[in-house]
């Protein structure tokens, strides 16, 4: 099989499997426990926590691990706004944009139920928020408020100038969340982590272990628990620490901040490699963000004229794992509200097929897929109904 | 759990063949989970963990109570885990009558006590199984049949029991029950929650929402490898819980005696019978728990108390709420026993227990 949906989840490398076997088996302790065998482990927990600050360039107490990309995504929006009411008995506003992960957005629906002002900034046809009308928008409020914004998007790797936001929203004083879920290990974070106040980020998406994410927690930003009990991460995240995966993230990140950008750059031939080659082979195929800055590996494009389904299920038969939107809508057959958002029409979002690349990816098999996909897609046109 | 993070390593809701196979791996698990307390798999939801099991548990709930002026009343207990009582008191904060049952000097809450404090608007009753300090047992059958003619839920916080006592949540009567995987041999980071599918249905506002996955009540990528350690724990736990809890107990007897024998001043907490096989916490009075614990550091782990709130200073609360002073409960130690504790284990441990104490006892008087 060839793996083609590295933005969806990824394998463990090995020196990741390698740091983490030994939290299952002799190093099993209870992190919190005080004596040797529990420190043991508080003290790789530690290490790890330094290695997630380090590639953020951040202090290790703003580190605070969670089950994952979609616990942090919660913790910051509803903590964030809740403390926001306990202070001020006064809602508060959030401000995020259409293309957010479900994460944010599912979160943000329920925060406006609870009487949350949310509004919603549009992208461009790049899938790009404006900075000057996200500003605009932010300066028509007087209301305690929260911007939150995805980094590089789950579904077409666009990236959106968050450090440019950053800045000009930290001169006025509002929070600001980053959801960097998937730009970790793929782009340098360090200086966007100077202009943001809260950062999600995920260990699965990198080569490290599912279950296990970090919220970045700027000191001073006020911010309520999502969960409560026990006295783990500083009293603000409780439950027993997950220490081989916490200490797996650290492997992950260590990993990929030491060949990230030698191995970027290595994924991003291939993906160009891709791209180009389906659209000279192809024909009629339509790439989404195509013009902007995004991230190497990935590559959204519609077929246009047929079904993604159906080229996913053409895919399959000849070995080739791929996505169409993201994986946690892929049970549900609308077209992504992402490529919608961008004003791409109902008929080519359908078409849509995403394809991540990752360690592990190699020419031979990009070459191959430029070879079965052609002959795939000439087929389901010759038969599409459309 | 090892081919899951390496090549079985798809996420479940992936439509193609690595996503599949880590679905048929996650649904295999939640049969296993289910069968351990006699659920049926569609009434599982995973979690990262009993901590956010309880919180989902009674969070969730309170989020469906929706008439502005009575948040209503939930009942819980005294000895129940930080997990349990922090939820509490921040409900209490949004308007939730709470009640905490005291407990008897076993630590065991008044099945009539319970009786009496139910309202019509109590919506939930929050008891644990097993405590984690001291190892009672709350009385799971009177409780349950108690709850069985009110509308109020029971949420079971059965992190300390699941995998050591049988426990049939359809027997009990249970409606909610937080499991913890890494109190039962398998890893850490992963728990489920058990929502009975029982009429009228239970209806619970998710902590974490995104993705969709868990029917929407929890979102967030399956943690797969967990997900299938959890599963595999439950089923050994399910084939060797009765065999494994006789050699406890016997182990723990074993300690015990030794103890009582060498050491006149010594006072074991908890219930005689109705208790965990496993656990034992045993006030050594005039000696110091900490300085115990230090000269017995180099061969054995223990610990004074439970492990979440080793960083916290200040006595348990569950030994204050079965009478121990703050002196007692600073001279108290919890044994747990377990799967990798040999009876020439035991004896190490009781010798060096009883020489420190002794020496000890001697340097202080
Ligand atoms: C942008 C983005 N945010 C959040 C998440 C959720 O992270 P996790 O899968 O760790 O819950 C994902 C992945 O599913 C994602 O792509
Ligand atoms: C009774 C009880 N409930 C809940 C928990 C929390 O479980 P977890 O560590 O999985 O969050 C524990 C253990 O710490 C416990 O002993």
């Amino acid at each position: 099989m060839i793996y083609l949906d590295h933005n969806a989840t990824t394998p463990i490398r090995p020196e990741v499997r390698t740091a983490m076997l030994p939290f299952f088996d002799e190093s099993f302790g209870n992190p919190s426990s005080p004596h040797t065998v529990g420190r043991r482990v508080a003290d790789a927990v530690d290490g790890s926590r330094a290695q997630v600050a380090d590639a953020l360039g951040v202090a290790t107490d703003t580190i605070h691990f969670t089950s994952g990309g979609t616990e942090a995504d919660n913790w910051a929006l509803k903590g964030v706004l809740d403390a926001h009411w306990l202070k001020h008995r006064s809602h508060g506003r959030l401000v995020t944009s259409s293309t957010e992960h479900h994460a944010v957005l599912d979160t943000a629906n329920t925060l406006a139920r609870h009487g949350v002002t949310v509004a919603y900034q549009p992208v461009d046809e790049n899938g790009i928020v404006d900075v000057q009308a996200l500003m605009e928008t932010v300066a028509a409020s007087p209301a305690p408020q929260l911007v939150s914004l995805l980094h590089a998007n789950n579904e077409t790797g666009v990236l959106q100038p968050v450090a440019q936001l950053g800045a000009a929203l930290r001169e006025r004083g509002v929070l600001f969340h980053v959801d960097a879920v998937q730009s970790l290990g793929k782009v340098d974070l360090q200086e966007l982590a100077q202009v943001v106040d809260l950062m999600s980020i995920s260990a699965h998406k990198i080569n490290g272990p599912k279950g296990t994410g970090a919220l970045y927690i700027r000191p001073g930003v006020e911010i309520e628990p999502l969960l409560h009990g026990g006295g783990q991460e500083q009293g603000r995240r409780p439950g027993t620490l997950h220490a081989a995966g916490i200490v797996g993230f650290g492997a992950a990140v260590e990993a990929a901040t030491h060949d990230g950008l030698a191995s970027m750059a290595r994924l991003g031939e291939l993906r160009d490699r891709l791209q180009d080659g389906l659209s000279d082979l192809v024909g009629d195929v339509v790439v989404h963000g195509g013009n902007v800055d995004r991230l190497a590996q990935t590559l959204s494009v519609s077929f246009v004229g047929v079904e993604a389904e159906a080229v996913l299920l053409g895919l399959d038969q000849v070995g080739i794992a791929a996505a169409s939107g993201s994986a946690c809508t892929s049970d549900s057959p609308e077209p992504s509200h992402v490529l919608l958002a961008m004003g791409v029409e109902p008929r080519v979002a359908s078409s849509a097929v995403r394809f991540s690349l990752g360690w592990g990816n190699d020419e031979a098999q990009i070459d191959q897929i430029l070879e079965m996909l052609p002959p795939l897609i000439a087929r389901l046109r010759e038969m599409s109904v459309f | 759990m090892i081919p899951f993070y390496t090549t079985d390593f798809g996420n479940p809701s992936s439509a193609h063949p690595f996503g599949w196979r880590a679905k048929q791996a996650t649904e295999a698990s939640r049969s296993e989970v289910a069968s351990l307390i006699g659920a049926s798999p569609r009434e599982i939801v995973f979690t990262s963990g009993a901590t956010e099991a309880n919180n989902l548990a009674l969070r969730g709930l309170l989020e469906r109570v929706s008439d502005p002026h009575n948040r209503g009343h939930l009942i819980t207990g005294v000895t129940e885990h930080p997990a349990v009582l922090d939820v509490c008191d921040t409900l209490e904060l949004q308007g939730v009558d709470v009640t905490r049952l005291p407990v008897d000097a076993h630590g065991q809450i008044d099945a009539g006590q319970l009786r009496d404090s139910l309202r019509p608007d109590t919506f939930l009753v929050s008891l644990m199984a097993a405590n984690n300090e001291i190892g009672t047992l709350h009385p799971l059958a009177e409780i349950g049949s108690i709850l069985s003619d009110h509308p109020a839920l029971w949420h079971c916080d059965a992190a300390q029991a699941a995998g050591k006592i049988p426990i049939d949540v359809k027997a009990l009567g249970i409606d909610l029950l937080s499991i913890s995987a890494h109190k039962l041999y398998g890893p850490k980071g992963q728990g489920a929650l058990y929502v009975s599918r029982r009429r009228p249905a239970i209806r619970l506002a998710p902590l974490q929402e995104g993705g969709g996955q868990e029917r929407g009540i929890r979102s967030g990528t399956l943690n797969v490898p967990g997900i299938v350690g959890l599963g595999t724990a439950c089923e050994l736990a399910a084939s060797e819980m009765q065999g494994e809890a006789e050699r406890l107990q016997r182990l723990r007897d074993r300690l015990v005696s030794h103890l009582t024998t060498n050491l006149p001043q010594l006072r074991i907490n908890g219930h005689p019978e109705q208790r965990l096989p496993g656990c034992v916490s045993i006030c050594f009075d005039g000696v110091d728990g900490r300085d115990l614990l230090l000269q017995l550091q180099q061969d054995v782990a223990l610990s004074a108390g439970a492990a979440c709130a080793s960083g916290h200073a200040g006595p348990s609360h569950v030994l204050a709420s079965v009478g121990l002073s703050d002196e007692q409960a600073a001279s108290t130690l919890r044994f747990g026993l377990g799967r990798g504790t040999t009876t020439q284990q035991i004896d190490t441990v009781a010798e060096r227990v009883v020489e420190v104490c002794t020496r000890v006892s001697a340097l202080a008087s």
